[in-house]
């Protein structure tokens, strides 16, 4: 299963990521995404594919396997 | 050279210390002997190495406490010819061990140096130095000119100096410096021993584990653990500074009981409050539960804290928590690197916040605040700045609850007028040529 990870340096909280998959994103109180870690399981593939690519800084990635 | 017999007591990393200035050449070979020929020579001789430095048990001793062997075989077994970058840039003001080993024992840490990169199978090696620490500058840089016909035919050695800063000592910092980036933290996809600098498998080593190499690699494995805690054996160099007769730098077996150290430090000097264990990463233990508490992974696990950089504080307690910790919990948050958003308005929030809550003023739930900010900042940046002072500011919510209330209630006490006790910066002393 898939993990989703921050590039915390390219956000720039602009919070397409949350609307578009609130299972597992929130917002802090700046609008910087709170990641649930757990791993994606399949039926939120789709929806976490759309949040990495909605991301307008490219800060958002989905990857494979476990991560590190 | 006389034969040396492997040291059975400390010190060992500190042996033959003395007067000011770095240890010389000869004098460094009369005390550790030379690098075994096994520990140079190109070949099999590699995995020897790393045996023993698995067998020994080493952990980093920049913080992490990674294991050192671990991180070694990763790299060696990375695809591409590998670089060993020494990290010396030690930024945090209340930890001095690297310095003094750089200032005063370079020998040892060069030496640790060429171990490790015979055992990845480097040909560069980077000792990576805090530009303001000039004295530690001149004296890696005076070794390196000693042993010019030593190291000849070895892996090639640079001396660099990097910009002072805080978070500077974070690997992916140096990294970023020695490509030719700004010393900041960067965005590592790829972890560091597969693709370091140059996209090449990277040895990033703190200098006090690199002068533990030194040591293995002379003495074995089986030696180092002769001492210390099982989980992480050896010798470890600790800054113990505070309410204490004699501050300063100690080696000690891992697993000593902190009041042992501080009877070594020459005692408290009044009354204590409370103990910072592991510096500005780390975590506050009131001094009742402190003082019994074992230097060692498990020992230091019941009061949720952990050896990290070898810093031990001892706050008196005639010192105000409440004003020491709202001027560090400033001070770091000035150190962010000022690149990711939860590190730059967290940790802001969190020193606003212990500010207004020191001169009274602050509203109501301000320390839940604090709490709720300080937690999430953590595992969210590029580097594990944010983590390092959540930890500190959620510990110091915890030890100083009532100091904290009292002053949400009632604004400054007494206290708050003293002068700092924990340092931000580091003596203008040290700072001089």
């Amino acid at each position: 299963m898939s993990r989703l990870r921050v590039n915390w340096i390219a956000c720039e909280a602009h919070g397409m990521c949350a609307e578009l998959l609130p299972e597992r994103i929130t917002l802090d109180d700046w609008g910087y995404p709170i990641i649930d870690e757990r791993p994606i399981p399949p039926e939120l593939e789709a929806h976490a594919r759309r949040a990495v690519e909605a991301c307008p800084t490219f800060a958002l990635a989905l990857e494979k396997g476990r991560a590190r | 050279v006389s034969v040396t017999a492997p040291p059975t007591t400390l010190p060992r990393l500190l042996a033959g210390m003395s007067g000011s200035g770095p240890l010389p050449l000869t004098r460094h070979l009369e005390i550790h002997g030379p690098l075994p020929a096994f520990a140079r020579r190109r070949g099999d001789s590699a995995l020897a190495l790393v045996n023993e430095l698995e067998r020994s048990g080493l952990r980093g001793r920049g913080g992490a406490a990674f294991p050192t062997a671990t991180k070694v075989t990763a790299v060696a077994a990375a695809r591409g010819r590998a670089i060993v970058v020494a990290n010396g840039c030690e930024g945090e003001p209340v930890s001095l061990k690297d310095r003094l080993l750089l200032e005063r024992l370079p020998h040892l840490v060069i030496d640790g140096a060429l171990v490790a990169a015979h055992a990845v199978g480097a040909a560069d090696i980077l000792l990576t130095v805090d530009e303001s620490a000039t004295r530690a500058v001149h004296a890696t840089d005076g070794a390196l000119r000693e042993r010019l016909e030593l190291t000849r035919g070895g892996p090639h050695i640079q001396l660099v100096t990097v910009p002072s800063g805080y978070v500077t000592g974070q690997e992916s910092a140096i990294l970023n410096f020695l490509g030719g980036g700004p010393a900041k933290p960067m965005a590592m996809p790829t972890p560091i021993y597969q693709r370091g600098l140059k996209g090449r498998p990277t040895l990033v080593s703190n200098a006090e584990t690199l002068a533990h190499i030194a040591l293995i690699a002379r003495h074995g494995g089986a030696w180092f653990r002769a001492l210390g805690a099982d989980s992480a054996p050896g010798s470890m160099l600790v800054t113990m500074g505070g309410a204490v007769g004699y501050p300063g730098v100690f080696e000690i077996e891992t697993g000593t009981h902190l009041d042992s150290l501080i009877h070594a430090a020459g005692g408290p000097t009044q009354e204590l409050q409370a103990f910072l264990i592991g510096g500005y990463a780390g975590t506050w233990v009131s001094a009742d539960l402190g003082s019994g508490l074992a230097l060692s992974p498990e020992g230091l696990y019941e009061a949720g804290a952990s050896l990290g950089s070898g810093v031990v504080f001892a706050l008196p307690q005639s010192a105000c928590a409440v004003s020491e910790v709202a001027f560090v919990a400033r001070w770091l948050s000035d150190q962010s690197a000022g690149q990711c958003g939860p590190c730059v308005h967290g940790l802001g929030a969190v020193a606003s916040a212990l500010e207004q809550v020191r001169g009274g003023t602050a509203g109501e739930g301000a320390l839940a605040h604090i709490d709720r900010w300080a937690s999430l900042a953590s595992g969210r940046g590029a580097c594990t700045h944010p983590d390092g002072a959540a930890r500190f500011i959620v510990s110091a919510t915890r030890v100083f609850a009532a100091e904290l209330a009292d002053h949400a209630r009632r604004g400054p006490c007494s206290g708050c007028l003293q002068q700092q006790h924990l340092p931000t910066s580091r003596s203008p002393t040290r700072r001089a040529a």
